[in-house]
């Protein structure tokens, strides 16, 4: 199965270019990046592994991108993904969030049932 | 007639103050009524005034009490109508009430004789009042923070058909739906609990199929279940089952009520729970543009109430929506204070004093070919909900959820690029259409589907006073 998580995980999975493109895109509106990674992608996981702090003072796409890179190669085979921070006053919030790695084989979950009373079922997600 | 204009509702000297209610009417005034009467009319009637002088006023500091018409402006290009400002002292409303607003605002005043017909354009609301109410349950922040999607507009559909469907047949649709790419399915407006599927019946199979979906992808899903009942005893009940089967939404329909409305928002933000509503009903009185009530007023009044989802138009779809006052509802709902912007129907400044922002969505005859379209007018914060252009697909509904969520990646992809979607928006949906058959198979059967027919509800405006 592949998850879907994230803005543009229905597209190929992006080139560096393109990611690079995000990355500008998120920069002129004055957003600062984060690179977070995970073995664990329970869509109720909120907090993955920041790589460091966001970067509020890093202005330019190619230090994210060799952020990025160095990420990459410290957690082959787990999840990556770029969010774009934004502070501004009635959003201090992430803005933009796209898969940027995934591990080659996603191992998927499995819905576990739990059945009780009066037909209600009890749902949990359980990686396979 | 009553003199009303000499017995106070009418001052044109009247500054009105930061903490009054204001509105403004559209008046027609019945032949031979003089429209400053007229607009006098409107503001006693809606206020503290009666057909004849009554002694008791005297009791009061009735002065402070009447609602004061304070300006008149010709509406452009036409005869006989007129844009009458009334300003209302924040003392004649009960903290915290819709009912009690409307009940003034748009209560006996609109069957008053003199007047042929009336419609209520705009509202601006005081800080001080806008802090009695709750405002959104969850907001568009704090929704996206929950279901974990960011950066682009939420996809949705309603499934069809609207009635007949089993409770397990009705699953599958979600089923399909949810796992093919939407992030929300959603009942129907007069979906409730009907002899062909009652309500806990579709709860308990649209669960699984939410549950279901979520372990095939790995998303947050959502369906949104329509606790519409005929009591507010069966509103709850529904809901609390609702919540007890771990649904993150539920959905109500305009013609509860607004103290339903009221009732529902607080229930939702006691529960975690995000609140939609549907708009069933509001054309009776929204879309003629000479009587009524204009819908970015009932956008402003559900903000107020606490909803978290309002549908408010589409532009490109099948039902009413001319662009400007689209845009217009669209910046009520979603900004944190809007200035005065007469080309989009907003007659006044509005501060929205940290109430949270409702998400719009936009529904109705809307399919992947508009993407392009639909971005560029309506933004990224919007749920955009492809009914028939889902479940109508020609290779399934599973297809017709990911050609939409593939040309939606596509577009915003390619508009943070830096490209000119509107222009190129077909050749971007082309392009991605070549590793999408969904896609293509979509853009193919919907290809020439547009309603371009003129809107009745439009604006007219020039700033200018004509006769004040």
């Amino acid at each position: 199965m592949r998850v879907t998580q994230g803005t543009f995980s229905f597209l190929p999975d992006l080139t560096d270019e393109q990611i690079r493109a995000q990355i500008e895109y998120a920069l002129g509106k004055g957003w600062a990046l984060g690179i977070e990674f995970t073995d664990d992608p329970h869509p109720r996981n909120t907090y993955w592994e920041m790589w460091g702090q966001p970067m509020f003072d890093l202005r330019d796409a190619a230090g994210v991108m060799a952020e990025l890179r160095a990420c990459r190669e410290a957690t082959a085979e787990q999840y990556i993904r770029i969010n774009a921070f934004d502070a501004t006053r009635g959003f201090e919030t992430v803005r933009l969030s796209f898969m940027v790695q995934r591990p080659a084989t996603e191992s998927g979950f499995r819905l576990q049932r739990e059945e009780s009373a009066g037909r209600v079922v009890r749902y949990t997600l359980q990686r396979r | 007639m009553l003199p009303y204009a000499k017995m106070g509702y009418w001052d044109a000297d009247y500054v009105p103050k930061d903490t009054d209610v204001l509105a403004v009417f559209r008046i027609t005034p019945q032949e031979g009524v003089d429209p400053i009467e007229a607009a006098a009319a409107v503001a006693g009637e809606s206020s503290t005034a009666t057909w004849t002088v009554v002694w008791t006023d005297r009791l009061t500091a009735c002065d402070a009490y009447r609602g004061k018409a304070y300006r008149l402006d010709k509406v452009p290009g036409s005869a006989d109508q007129y844009f009458a400002y009334v300003a209302y002292d924040l003392a004649l409303f009960e903290p915290g009430s819709i009912a009690n607003l409307t009940a003034s605002i748009i209560g006996n005043v609109f069957g008053f004789k003199p007047v042929k017909a009336l419609r209520l354009e705009d509202m601006r609301f005081p800080v001080a009042y806008v802090k009695t109410f709750q405002g959104p349950a969850t907001g568009i922040v704090v929704e996206r923070e929950r279901l974990d999607k960011f950066g682009r507009p939420l996809l949705g559909a309603t499934v069809k058909p609207k009635l007949g469907l089993s409770g397990k047949n009705y699953g599958r649709v979600v089923f399909e739906a949810l796992k093919g790419g939407l992030d929300f399915v959603k009942d129907d407006e007069n979906i409730n609990s009907q002899p062909f599927m009652h309500w806990r019946d579709r709860f308990l199979y649209t669960m699984e199929a939410v549950n279901n979906a979520a372990a095939h992808t790995g998303e947050v899903k959502g369906h949104y279940l329509n606790v519409t009942a005929g009591t507010m005893e069966d509103m709850y009940e529904r809901a609390s089952f609702a919540h007890e089967l771990g649904s993150c939404i539920v959905m109500i329909d305009l013609v509860i009520g607004y103290t339903a409305i009221q009732s529902m928002a607080r229930w939702a933000r006691n529960h975690d729970m995000i609140l939609h509503l549907h708009r069933a009903g509001h054309s009776t009185y929204t879309r003629q543009k000479n009587h009524g009530v204009s819908f970015r007023v009932i956008a402003k009044w559900m903000r107020l109430a606490g909803v978290d989802h309002i549908h408010a138009g589409t532009v490109v779809g099948k039902l009413e929506g001319d662009p400007a006052v689209v845009a217009g509802i669209y910046d009520c709902l979603r900004e944190p204070s809007n200035p005065q912007n007469l080309q989009r129907g907003l007659f006044f400044e509005q501060d929205w004093a940290e109430l949270r922002k409702v998400l719009p969505v936009a529904s109705g005859g809307i399919h992947a070919g508009q993407m392009h379209q639909l971005l560029t007018y309506l933004g990224e914060d919007v749920v955009l909900q492809f009914g028939g252009g889902t479940i109508g697909h020609p290779m399934g509904i599973q297809a017709g959820a990911t050609a939409n969520r593939v040309a939606l990646e596509a577009m915003v992809l390619a508009r943070n690029e830096g490209r000119d979607i509107w222009n190129e928006g077909p050749d971007i949906l082309a392009a991605a259409a070549r590793h999408c058959q969904p896609l293509r198979a979509a853009l193919d059967t919907w290809k020439d589907v547009t309603f371009q027919y003129a809107s009745t509800d439009t604006v007219d405006f020039v700033a200018t006073a004509t006769a004040s």
